[in-house]
Order: C-alpha cells, then sequence, then structure tokens
C-alpha cells in the first residue's frame, strides 16, 4: 500500500523520478489476493446460462485453492456493449490479473477483446470455437487476415464437433437420409448453414439431402412454409439452432400439421430441460448435443468432486436440476486456480498467458491442452477443444425429462447409456 | 393446395396478432395513449395464468378466467395512479413512462421467475388438430381466431350499444365537452385500460400456449400488434382484425417464398397500406 507518508519518505529518499517509477509499478504485498474478473450474462435473454454461477462461486471460494483469490463478478446483462464496458472497469478500476468470461459470444467475445487489447489475460469458454475465434477477427470473411491472440484462450467444442455427434446418432437409426433445416438468420444459424464450414457440405459427403428453406427471423409465429417445405421432400430428420419459443412453434405446428420426423436433432433450443418440459409430452426423444453431463467420467482438479458429485451438490444447494454450463463455469475456475500456481507473480501478465498457453489440465469437462488437438492451424495457439457427445432427452413418468447419452464415437471415454430411439 | 393452408394458415395468425392488438387498440382509440409496455403486460399476464396453474393446479382456460379480474384491477390501478397523471397535451411524457415500465416489468418478471423458457401446460389441445376439406387445421389456431373474432364483436357491442361505448366515443372525441357533460374522463380511461387487460389476458393466454415466454419476450410481441392497430386505422377494432389478417398472410405467403422474406413481407405489407390509405383502412373519426 502506497500511502502519502511513504511516498513523500521515498521521494525524499530517492527523489522524484524514482517515486514515479514506483507508482508505474504497485508492489504486490506479501499475501495478497490474487484477484480475478468474472463476465457472464446474469441477466436479460441469456441468463439461463448464469443459473449456477453462485453455486460455482460459493464452491470455489470454498475451497482450499480459492482462499488465495478474490473474485469480482460482473453482469453483462446479455448484451455486448454492457459486456465490453463491464471488462474494462474489471481491467481499469479493479486492475484484476486474470479475466474469465463465459456463456455466447455475445459475452465472450467483446470481453475477450477488451483484455487482448488492453494486454490482461483471458480465459473463455462455453462458445463454440468458431464464433469466438473468427467472430474476434477483423475480417471473418478472409481467412487470411485471421490473426491468434496474445492474451485471450477459450476452451470448448466447434461446429464441427456437432456435426460429426449429429450424423452419428443419425446413422443409428434407417431413415431415408432427408434432412430439413431450421437454420435462422442470426450468428449461430449463418453459421450452421455455411456452404463451406456448416452443415450442407459434410452431409452432402455423407449421403444425406438438405432442405434448407431458408434463413428465418428470430421469434417467427409461424412455420407452415418450413413445415410444407419439409413434408414435400419427405423429410424424416430435422436439425437446427432455433432460439427456444421457436421451435415450440415449429414442434406444435408440425404436430398439428401431421408431421413427425423420425429424428429431430436440435443445438440451443433443447439445452436447458426447463425448455424441453415446455413442450410438454412432444420433447420425448429430441436429441441434442451434450457438452457436459454428471455421467461424463472426469473430476474436478480443484476440489476432487467427480460430475456426478458437482452436479448433486448443485441439485441439492438449488433444487433445481443440473444444467451442461455447471461443468464449464467450474472449469474456468480450475483454469484459474491451475495457471496461477505456475506462475510466480500473478500481476505479469505475459507471464500468465505464457503459463495459460501451458495447461495441461484434467477438468470435470476433460482434459484442457492449448496443443492444437483436432483443430486448424490459425486457431490451434488460442482454442483447447473439449470432448461432445449426443444425447436424447426421456421423458420420465413424473413428466420431467432426462438426458441420457446415446452416442459417444467422438468421444468413446464418456459412457453411453442407451441407444438412439426414433420419435414417435 | 399448399397455397390454400399457406393463406388459411396466415388468416389464423392474423388472429393471433388481432388479439395482441385489440388491448392495445381500445386504449390508443380512447386516449391517444401509446402503450409501449403493451406487450410486457401481455407477458406479465401468462405468468400469473402460469402461477394460477402451477400453485392450484388449474387447466390454463380455468387460470386465465381468475386472472382477468385481478388483470383488470391491475389495469384500472395503472391507469388511476400512474398513466392518468402523465397524460395531458404532450405526448412525451406518458410515452416515457410506459417505456419505464416495460423495462420495470421485465426486470421484476426476471427477478421474479428467473430467465427459465416458460409454457402454460395445454395437454392435447397443444398439438390437435381437426382435417378440412385436406387441410390440418390446429385446433388452438382456431380457438385463437374465435376468440379475437368474440372480442372484435364484444368491444363493438360495448362500444356502440351502451352507455359505458358511448361514454368512451364522446371521451375519444372531445375529452373535455365530455366533462362539461358529466363525464369523468379519468374514470373513463381507468375504465378502459381495465377492459384492455382483459384483452390481454386472453392473448397471454393464446401466447403461452402456443409457444415459450420468457420475461423478455414482450417488446417483440409489440411491433406487430401496432402495425395491425395503424393499418386497421385509428380507432376502428374490426380495421384492427383486418390489419391483423394482412400481417399473418402476408408473414405466411412471403415465408412460402422463401423464409426470409417471413417478417419482412409483413412489414412490408403494413408500409404498402400505409402508402395507399396513410389513415389506415377503416379510420373512426377524422382527427
Amino acid at each position: 500500500m502506497i500511502t502519502r507518508r511513504k511516498l513523500l519518505q521515498s521521494s525524499a529518499a530517492t527523489g522524484l523520478g524514482l517515486a514515479a517509477g514506483t507508482l508505474a509499478a504497485p508492489a504486490i504485498a506479501q499475501g495478497a489476493k490474487i484477484k480475478l474478473g468474472y463476465v457472464s450474462p446474469q441477466s436479460g435473454p441469456l441468463a439461463a446460462f448464469s443459473e449456477a454461477d453462485k453455486f460455482i462461486l460459493d464452491n470455489f471460494a470454498a475451497s482450499e485453492a480459492g482462499a488465495n483469490f478474490e473474485v469480482i463478478v460482473k453482469d453483462s446483462q446479455s448484451n455486448p456493449n454492457r459486456a465490453a464496458d463491464v471488462a474494462g472497469e474489471l481491467i481499469v478500476d479493479d486492475e484484476i490479473d486474470l479475466m474469465l468470461v463465459a456463456s455466447t459470444p455475445e459475452t465472450t467475445n467483446p470481453v475477450a477483446s477488451t483484455c487482448e487489447a488492453e494486454e490482461v489475460p483471458c480465459i473463455s469458454t462455453v462458445a463454440p470455437w468458431q464464433p469466438w475465434f473468427i467472430g474476434q477477427q477483423g475480417n471473418p470473411g478472409d481467412p487470411a487476415s485471421w490473426e491468434p491472440f496474445y492474451y485471450a484462450y477459450h476452451f470448448f467444442w466447434g461446429l464441427e464437433d456437432v456435426i460429426s455427434v449429429f450424423t452419428a446418432m443419425w446413422g443409428q437409426l434407417e431413415t431415408n437420409k432427408q434432412v430439413g433445416a431450421l437454420f435462422p438468420n442470426d450468428g449461430d444459424g449463418n453459421a450452421w448453414g455455411d456452404p463451406n464450414v456448416g452443415f450442407p457440405p459434410v452431409l452432402s459427403e455423407l449421403g444425406y439431402s438438405l432442405t434448407d428453406p431458408g434463413r428465418y427471423q428470430n421469434l417467427t409465429d409461424d412455420f407452415s412454409a418450413q413445415i410444407n417445405a419439409f413434408r414435400q421432400a419427405n423429410v424424416e430428420i430435422v436439425t437446427g439452432v432455433p432460439i427456444p419459443p421457436d421451435f415450440t412453434t415449429f414442434w406444435s405446428q408440425a404436430k398439428q400439421q401431421g408431421f413427425t420426423p423420425k429424428a429431430a436433432s436440435i443445438g440451443k433450443a433443447i439445452l436447458f430441460p426447463q425448455a424441453v418440459e415446455a413442450l410438454g409430452n412432444a420433447g420425448n426423444n429430441l436429441s441434442s448435443e451434450v457438452w457436459w453431463s454428471p455421467t461424463h467420467p472426469f473430476s474436478s482438479s480443484l476440489t476432487g468432486a467427480s460430475s456426478a458429485e458437482l452436479a448433486q451438490g448443485y441439485m441439492a444447494a438449488t433444487s433445481r436440476q443440473w444444467t451442461q454450463p455447471i461443468g464449464f463455469v467450474h472449469a474456468l475456475f480450475e483454469m484459474a486456480a491451475n495457471v496461477m500456481g505456475r506462475v510466480d507473480d500473478a500481476g505479469d501478465g505475459d507471464a500468465v498467458a505464457e503459463a495459460i498457453a501451458a495447461t495441461q489440465l484434467d477438468s470435470i469437462v476433460g482434459r484442457i491442452a492449448f496443443d492444437g488437438a483436432g483443430l486448424p492451424p490459425f486457431a490451434a495457439q488460442n482454442v483447447a477443444k473439449t470432448p461432445l457427445v449426443g444425447g436424447q432427452w426421456r421423458l420420465l413418468d413424473n413428466g420431467s425429462y432426462d438426458l441420457v447419452i446415446v452416442d459417444n464415437s467422438s468421444a468413446p471415454e464418456i459412457p453411453t447409456a442407451g441407444v438412439m430411439e426414433e420419435i414417435s | 393446395m399448399i397455397w390454400i393452408d399457406t393463406i388459411i394458415q396466415g388468416v389464423l395468425l392474423g388472429g393471433l396478432y388481432a388479439l395482441f392488438a385489440a388491448g392495445l387498440s381500445l386504449v390508443f382509440g380512447i386516449m391517444r395513449l401509446v402503450n409501449l409496455a403493451h406487450g410486457d403486460l401481455i407477458v406479465f399476464a401468462a405468468y400469473l395464468i402460469l402461477l394460477l396453474v402451477s400453485l392450484l393446479g388449474l387447466s390454463p382456460f380455468l387460470a386465465a378466467i381468475i386472472a382477468a379480474p385481478i388483470m383488470f384491477g391491475v389495469g384500472w390501478a395503472l391507469q388511476r395512479h400512474v398513466l392518468n397523471r402523465v397524460l395531458g397535451p404532450d405526448i412525451l411524457p406518458p410515452l416515457l413512462v410506459t417505456f419505464g415500465l416495460s423495462v420495470v416489468l421485465q426486470n421484476a418478471l426476471l427477478e421474479g421467475f428467473s430467465a427459465d423458457s416458460q409454457r402454460l401446460p395445454a395437454g392435447e389441445i397443444a398439438t390437435a388438430s381437426v382435417q378440412m376439406g385436406g387441410l390440418n387445421l390446429g385446433v388452438l389456431p382456431l380457438l385463437t381466431f374465435a376468440s379475437a373474432i368474440l372480442v372484435i364483436v364484444g368491444l363493438n357491442q360495448l362500444f356502440y350499444r351502451t352507455e359505458l361505448g358511448r361514454a368512451f366515443r364522446a371521451t375519444s372525441d372531445d375529452a373535455v365537452t365530455a366533462g362539461l357533460m358529466g363525464i369523468r374522463p379519468e374514470r373513463i380511461f381507468a375504465t378502459a385500460t381495465a377492459i384492455a387487460m382483459l384483452v390481454v389476458t386472453l392473448a397471454a393466454l393464446y401466447l403461452g400456449m402456443r409457444a415459450n415466454f420468457d420475461p423478455n419476450i414482450g417488446p417483440a410481441r409489440l411491433i406487430y400488434a401496432f402495425e395491425a392497430v395503424i393499418i386497421g386505422g385509428l380507432g376502428s377494432l374490426w380495421g384492427t382484425l383486418i390489419g391483423g389478417i394482412i400481417i399473418g398472410v402476408a408473414q405466411t405467403v412471403g415465408a412460402a417464398i422463401n423464409p426470409e422474406w417471413q417478417i419482412l413481407a409483413g412489414h412490408l405489407a403494413f408500409l404498402i397500406v400505409l402508402l395507399i390509405k396513410p389513415r389506415g383502412l377503416f379510420p373512426r373519426a377524422v382527427d
């Protein structure tokens, strides 16, 4: 702590020039806590992603490693501008040593970009790596211009993983390989439907034919055009990445019109159990990508708890069903503790960034290492991929739903609990 | 066949938009109040119904019947204690107050009900349909459309057949002169908003059964309601229904050509009507 008295004393002793030097690099007192900034969408349309934040933060504060940290939490309000603002506050006012950010490109991207510009190390998660990496580039349309980051790092899976999981799930069923697509006109929908990196090229390679009626606007109230197009093409598999209200509208309308595909593999809309329950009985056997579940055979490096124990702890503390972001937000704090344990001076941003890049961590969401495995060269430096499997929502007798893993062809270490079933 | 289906689906969708718009049209027509919180009030009513459904285990229809008088009271109190204070020659203060109300409602709902996507449990009826000449028509959209017509007929009867309706029309035409005749405009306004909240409850019932809602979904529902009111002409309730249908049909036909045009087609229809008839299709009064 630099008090006025100390400043005067040192100025007298060493001259003002040296005192200015002291000011620019505040000494970290022995035993001072390491400051972490954490940004997530705690309110607004994306707030469901952050429901477990309080539980995870309490857990972290209670852990042995957590005692060395002070976590300053900020809400992005699901708004990219707000996310950039609070990131700036954390860096300038709170002088954090490491930024953690989670959940959807709307929050992760502005925060990671701010950190990169301010040269503050940043670890990010819960956004497919393409929108995270490419979305932050100056010119997303020109791969030649893409630059790696020096301070921003990200762990999650990518679009290619969703595609392989979905097609593997469909492969378990007897179908006519006619796929209908519900791609909205937003960041996700355009990426999924992209003719170069999205679903279309992979599907045609695997012998599926795709009926893509076109990009619709979010919060559409009528899907009869899509349903008619799917019926005409005799579609038996539906995929897409709609928002929850749109999928409910589509699914109810499809049922009303007598259109029932054999499989519906949907990203985003049916991520949370509450959204599936909103469909009533009609949600049975809908399938989705699974990034984390209580049956994942991993455990926390922070508390030693297994995936099942973490989920149980959450359900006991909040009496709510577990959701997939829990594991990843927990892993974010595992990363923070692991990285800071490997640096001598937490205030040295370059050293911390180097430590992040050197991470070899067995976390609750699987192994995290920035070794470029499964990634194109341009993203290898900043992205670590975690395993992805496929699951189906099964209706339980009490009207709630259980997510059952039915495909693990991309990550055989994660056990399946059933096989893909047709929607009836 | 697909074209007939497309148009009929559009007409049924128009019924939903007309339900969203009827309450707005009523308030707008009588006191020139643009209620920017209308969409959020629909969501609020939907949560109220959901609360009754989950607490008392009722069907959403019964719950809506219980919610309706509560919403009536909410509307009365809102107009009496908040909006009447800001109504005046300047249209900006009420606009700002309803905008603020919209923000407050959204955040209060988020605080109270979390960001979870909710839906009213409609059971079998949500996916039920009837066969009509080779077309499958959903029972729920048909009910929505029938309700919209009933609401419009009911409000018209109220407007043109009752003493209250006469007071409504008189206040709408000239509040000062109506006041000289012994009508108290602030009470008429409160009654009008309260009745609008009854329609809001009905709109909430069908919105909640049709798709998911969450605390932030209100404003997106407001724009179609506005367009329906404007297309139909100020103060005309049948016009509001026609306006809703025009937007609904434009959307489904646009989507049948290309889903990218769905929302755009609705907005274009709105602009075209305004180009041809700037005062809407059936303007009630000259003002």
